[in-house]
């Protein structure tokens, strides 16, 4: 299986108010080219820091990233980025939001309108081209981003805790079309959340970070066979077990990120 | 797989009776402001015709009646389209000028942490001298033309969307700049599609305030040396104690503010639908 990231003795240290603080300690991490792994960890354990660094909005302290081959250096484009708050664009429509990364590559207008109208379908979003995101509900806006970040079909998603600010209902509904996406497209899909039984539902690997300096405490292995139902998994033996093994280990550090 | 988690709520078009309701409400509520405004100008006007003479000397503040025959006498002759014509002409310009040269230097401080650190104290330094006191260099530079005007209404416009534009770029949510950048886009794309329209709301905010300040601008300048323009219709009947035609030509000026107010109202609701 080919290689999508490989992170390379990584590390990031940040100067403020006088103090260098170390906010990733040097770490080595492989992700195979449609791996679905999640990244687990207090706050302030690094997991975004280096989720951002894959994406090349910052530059790590030390170390190098690959992506497909490349070192990542500067803002990385064959990637898709989607945050807790959603970068839907609050003056474009509906349409113009999720055809935006088109406009940025060479397609003709035919070829954009196609691609565009079958994603709104693909979202359940036909009907609300000519919407404003501030028309629309949570659920929604969350899948115009998702649109928005898959139209332009890069290989690689990072997701920094898309699915944070909703009710637990829709989270569990974005979780199943995340997992139908990426079972139907073979995307590689790092997916950085606090919440564990979000990473056990949805990874293939969880790697779990510990505090201050953050960096890589174990990679577990969730064995629970796909297609996964997000609504029903939580009830299988294997979860429980993975979840009891995965908050063993964590349960420490957020006792230590307590203290400080 | 279909999922219709929330669609219900926006999609409710059908229009109840709740709904009917608060629109009367609305409509009631606006017609009695209307009613009250009114009310208000008249009281204003009757009050003046009355105190004119009784309580007041006419000298100084003339009459209702007067101040209206005279209005209407100037529309007649054609003084108001010649001296009006002049100065929303040097406005415009100075409007166009001022709103943007501050624009783009707004965007390029906004976007160039380092030039704004080295031209902060130089801009603060400027923007502290009372605008009025430039008007003399103004016109010796620029003669007494409309050309001078024309100046002093941009050097005022100019500040005011300069500030805005630039609070406007800075206030620009980084996490827009970042999606942009990694959805493909380049600074020019990120520069069109996320600062512009996100700092429209500062920068119309600005232009809204500019826009008495440029025909302030201009009536200054008028004042100091013109042969035409509604701030000169003012100083030359002040020099004639003719409080009628002052009063006229103030008249004209607030009309004047309160109709392009009303014209930026609009452009500000157009550009923000999205809100």
């Amino acid at each position: 299986m080919s290689i999508s990231v490989q992170v390379q003795g990584v590390e990031k240290r940040y100067v403020r108010r006088d103090r260098e603080t170390v906010a990733l300690a040097p770490v080595d991490l492989t992700i195979s080219k449609g791996d679905f792994v999640a990244f687990v960890g207090p706050s302030g354990c690094g997991k975004s820091t280096l989720l951002n660094m894959i994406a090349g909005i910052i530059e790590p302290s030390a170390g190098e990233i690959l992506h497909e081959g490349q070192i990542v250096h500067g803002v990385n484009k064959r990637v898709g980025y989607m945050t807790q708050t959603d970068s839907v664009l609050p003056w474009r429509t509906v349409y113009e939001n999720i055809e935006l990364p088109l406009t940025f590559r060479p397609f003709s207008a035919a070829q954009r309108r196609e691609r565009v109208e079958a994603m709104m379908k693909a979202v359940d979003l036909s009907g609300f081209a000519d919407s404003f995101p501030n028309e629309l509900s949570g659920g929604m806006r969350k899948r115009v981003a998702l649109a928005q970040v898959l139209v332009y079909e890069p290989g690689t998603l990072l997701m920094d805790e898309p699915f944070g600010a909703l009710d637990a209902q829709l989270k569990l509904m974005m979780q199943r079309r995340l997992l139908d996406i990426w079972e139907e497209t073979g995307k590689t899909v790092i997916f950085v959340t606090h919440d564990l039984s979000e990473a056990v539902t949805l990874a293939q690997r969880v790697v779990v970070f510990s505090g201050r300096p953050g960096q890589i405490k174990a990679i577990e292995q969730i064995n629970i066979p796909f297609p996964r139902d997000p609504f029903k998994v939580r009830f299988e033996p294997e979860f429980q077990a993975s979840y009891e093994r995965l908050w063993s280990i964590l349960a420490p550090e957020i006792a230590k990120g307590e203290d400080i | 797989m279909k999922t219709s988690d929330d669609e219900a709520a926006v999609m409710s078009g059908g229009r109840s009776i709740a709904l009917a309701q608060f629109e009367a409400a609305e409509g009631r509520r606006a017609r009695w402001i209307l009613v009250l405004r009114l009310l208000v100008g008249i009281s204003f006007l009757a009050f003046w015709e009355f105190a004119s003479g009784r309580l007041i000397d006419k000298l100084f503040i003339s009459s209702a009646s007067a101040v209206f025959t005279r209005l209407g006498k100037w529309v007649m002759d054609g003084t108001l389209v010649n001296h009006l014509s002049i100065t929303l002409y040097a406005t415009m310009w100075g409007f166009l000028i001022g709103s943007f040269v501050g624009f783009v230097l707004g965007l390029l401080f906004g976007r160039f942490r380092a030039l704004a650190e080295v031209l902060d104290p130089f801009i603060t330094a400027l923007y502290s001298i009372p605008k009025i006191a430039l008007a003399p260099l103004f016109i010796i530079w620029f003669g007494i033309g409309i050309e001078s005007k024309v100046a002093v209404s941009a050097s005022i416009v100019f500040f005011v969307v300069f500030l805005n534009t630039y609070a406007g770029v800075r206030d620009v949510n980084p996490l827009f700049i970042n999606a942009i950048r990694i959805m493909g886009g380049s600074q020019w794309h990120v520069l069109r599609q996320v600062i512009m329209p996100s700092a429209t709301s500062w920068v119309i905010t600005g232009l809204k305030v500019s826009v008495p300040y440029a025909l302030v601008g201009t009536v200054i300048g008028e004042f100091m040396s013109s042969n035409r323009g509604i701030g000169f219709l003012i100083s030359q009947a002040t020099g004639l104690f003719d409080t009628t035609s002052v009063f006229s030509g103030l008249i004209v000026l607030s009309i004047v503010g309160a109709i392009f107010n009303q014209g930026l109202g609009r452009l500000e609701t157009f550009f923000l639908r999205w809100r």
